[in-house]
């Protein structure tokens, strides 16, 4: 085994740019770790940690590009090389094609586009702050995804931006739909009359799909960043947004989702439904309490699938009650498959693992399979006395959120990249108490963009690695997303039912037949 | 004085400051974008473990 290195002075690229660049790297038989990184200290104690921090690599800087490899070989690593710098250079002339003008700043950019009225910002959270309060004071509206934005800095911009009738969204706003245009990890959904306001980003994400996949579709779908329900920032722009739908002739329904607000900010919604909104409201407390909505005068949701699901009936002029019963109808359903799924399991097999790579969505199955199941572990569990002590390691009924810090280092998101949760698959089938495996996929612009060709292929081997013991493993998966998103929602659907998968039309669901499973076996608390 | 809800009236034209994915999800979807060739002000980066951090989480 060798580790080489190479530095390149004064090329910037962006985060996801490198990692996927590196992930590439990777799959060159015999080259089993790559590195290529912007040479900050952070990232110097990263590829330290990893094992391949190069004496060269010592005294560089924050603007050298750092490129380490392991592999089996100097040959290998020479052309782990040349494909990095084959792939940058890909990368790099996609952005310059076509001699499409890059200016070099935000004054820049108006210069070319007067008429712009969004700006999106993905920069460093230390950085991200300033450039959205020079997009505010030239009059712009701003999507803020960076994370690390100080608590006082959100404040101070969502302040400014309601006395001048701009939006902020986020920061840490991973998702929005504004005008029809998906905004950073936001999903392809039909043009309709709800509109949404979410502190939640794959919150919204579940929704927005639900409402789609019912054939309804969505006027604006306004991110806030989870801070902003927070006492600190007092439901500002969560505030502001609804304000926005009411006025909007285009949204006829309003859907409000978020876990629970802080009281005040709960006030503050309910005083605002019950004095100046006139038009219906759903909203959707994970985790909260829905009489607490109901009293705000809003229609209280106990999922996110529900949620999408009333505004979607009242929208296609449906009554309440055709709700209930379509609810029944998928209840019913859950219920028989998890009979039929709980007959052909081993003494042995009792526990659910829920792989998941949304926190909102593993926080709503949690608090779900909790009703059902009891208290499940995990390294982010509802209730702290089940946190993992290791979250590599699996216990009775546990669900991971792979989006946490403690899996993220030095790799992509496991939304983009799937190598992680793959591997966790096939541990998790070989214990013998594991009766079903539970996964989102979660498809939209952002996203890995070919999910079923990833992840298929690994159901398919982990149950045969089980079968080849005589037991037989469940997979339970949900989709977020539709078919009009570029990974199309039915072709992924199509392919993991073909590995073995149950594919649920909701994370709810989904959440709700592993947990009958479960149950019928005696695996509850 | 102007409203948010003036937006939904307009035609989404955007100014993307950062991954330059974003953009091009948007000119997929056909909506005006700009890519702001952006760098770090002081040379300085913190930008990946921002990412790796959170890398939209």
């Amino acid at each position: 085994m060798v580790v080489k290195g190479i530095i390149k002075q004064g090329e910037y690229y962006d985060s996801v740019t490198l990692m996927l660049v590196a992930r590439d790297a990777t799959k060159i038989e015999g080259v089993e770790d790559a590195a290529v990184v912007m040479g900050t200290d952070q990232n110097k104690s990263i590829l330290e940690t990893s094992g391949i921090l190069l004496d060269m690599f010592k005294d560089t800087i924050d603007s050298d590009l750092l490129i380490a490899v392991k592999a089996k070989d100097e040959k290998t690593a020479e052309e782990a090389f040349e494909k990095i710098d084959k792939l940058l250079k890909e990368k790099r002339a996609k952005t310059q094609e076509a001699g499409e003008y890059m200016p070099k700043s935000l004054e820049g950019a108006l210069e070319f586009m007067p008429d712009a009225n969004m700006v999106i910002i993905s920069v460093a959270g230390k950085y991200a702050g300033d450039e959205a309060m020079k997009a505010l004071q030239n009059g712009l509206h701003v999507m803020l995804f960076s994370d690390n934005v100080s608590i006082q800095k959100e404040i101070e911009l969502k302040k400014y931006a309601r006395n001048n009738g701009l939006l902020v969204m986020g920061p840490d706003c991973g998702t929005a739909i504004i005008n029809g245009a998906p905004l950073c990890f936001a999903n392809v959904v039909n043009k309709g009359k709800i509109g949404i306001v979410a502190a939640s980003g794959t919150g919204l994400q579940e929704v927005s799909s639900v409402i789609t996949n019912e054939g309804a579709g969505i006027s604006q779908a306004i991110g806030t960043g989870g801070r902003d329900v927070k006492k600190d920032v007092g439901g500002i722009m969560f505030i502001e947004g609804m304000k926005a739908l009411e006025e909007d002739p285009e949204t006829n329904y309003i859907v409000l989702v978020s876990k629970p607000p802080h009281p005040e900010v709960l006030e503050k919604v309910a005083k605002l439904i019950k004095s100046e909104i006139r038009k219906p409201v759903v909203g959707i407390f994970l985790g909260g309490d829905p009489e607490v909505v109901k009293s705000a005068g809003a229609i209280p949701a106990n999922t996110l699938e529900e949620a999408g699901l009333i505004a979607a009936s009242l929208a296609k002029g449906k009554s309440l009650d055709d709700f209930k019963k379509l609810l029944e109808e998928r209840e019913k359903e859950v219920t028989e498959l998890a009979e039929r799924e709980s007959k052909n399991k081993k003494e042995s097999q009792k526990y659910v693992r829920g792989l998941y790579t949304g926190g909102t969505l593993c926080d709503e199955a949690m608090l779900l399979s909790r009703r059902i199941i009891g208290e499940v572990y995990g390294n982010a569990p509802l209730n702290p006395e089940f946190k993992l002590k290791d979250s590599w390691i699996s216990q009775e009924n546990t669900f991971v959120d792979l989006g946490e810090d403690e899996f993220t280092v030095g790799r992509p998101h496991p939304m983009i990249d799937f190598t992680l949760r793959n591997k966790k698959i096939l541990e998790e089938v070989k214990d013998p108490s594991v009766a079903v495996i539970l996964l989102d996929v979660v498809l939209g612009y952002g996203s890995n963009m070919q999910p079923g060709d990833e992840l298929a292929p690994v159901i398919k081997q982990a149950k045969e690695i089980a079968e080849k013991d005589g037991r037989n493993i469940t997979f339970v998966s949900s989709i977020t997303g539709t078919d009009k998103d570029p990974q199309d929602r039915k072709k992924v659907k199509k392919q993991l039912e073909e590995a073995g998968s149950i594919v649920m039309p909701s994370n709810a669901a989904a959440a709700k037949l592993a947990s009958y499973i479960v149950k019928n076996l005696g695996g509850a608390r | 004085m102007r409203k948010i809800s003036d937006l939904f009236k307009q035609e989404l034209k955007a100014i993307n400051i950062g991954l330059v994915s974003f953009k091009e999800s948007l000119d997929d979807v056909g909506v005006k974008v700009i890519q702001v060739d952006w760098r770090p002000p002081a040379g300085g980066d913190e930008q990946v473990m921002d990412a790796l951090k959170k890398l939209l989480g």
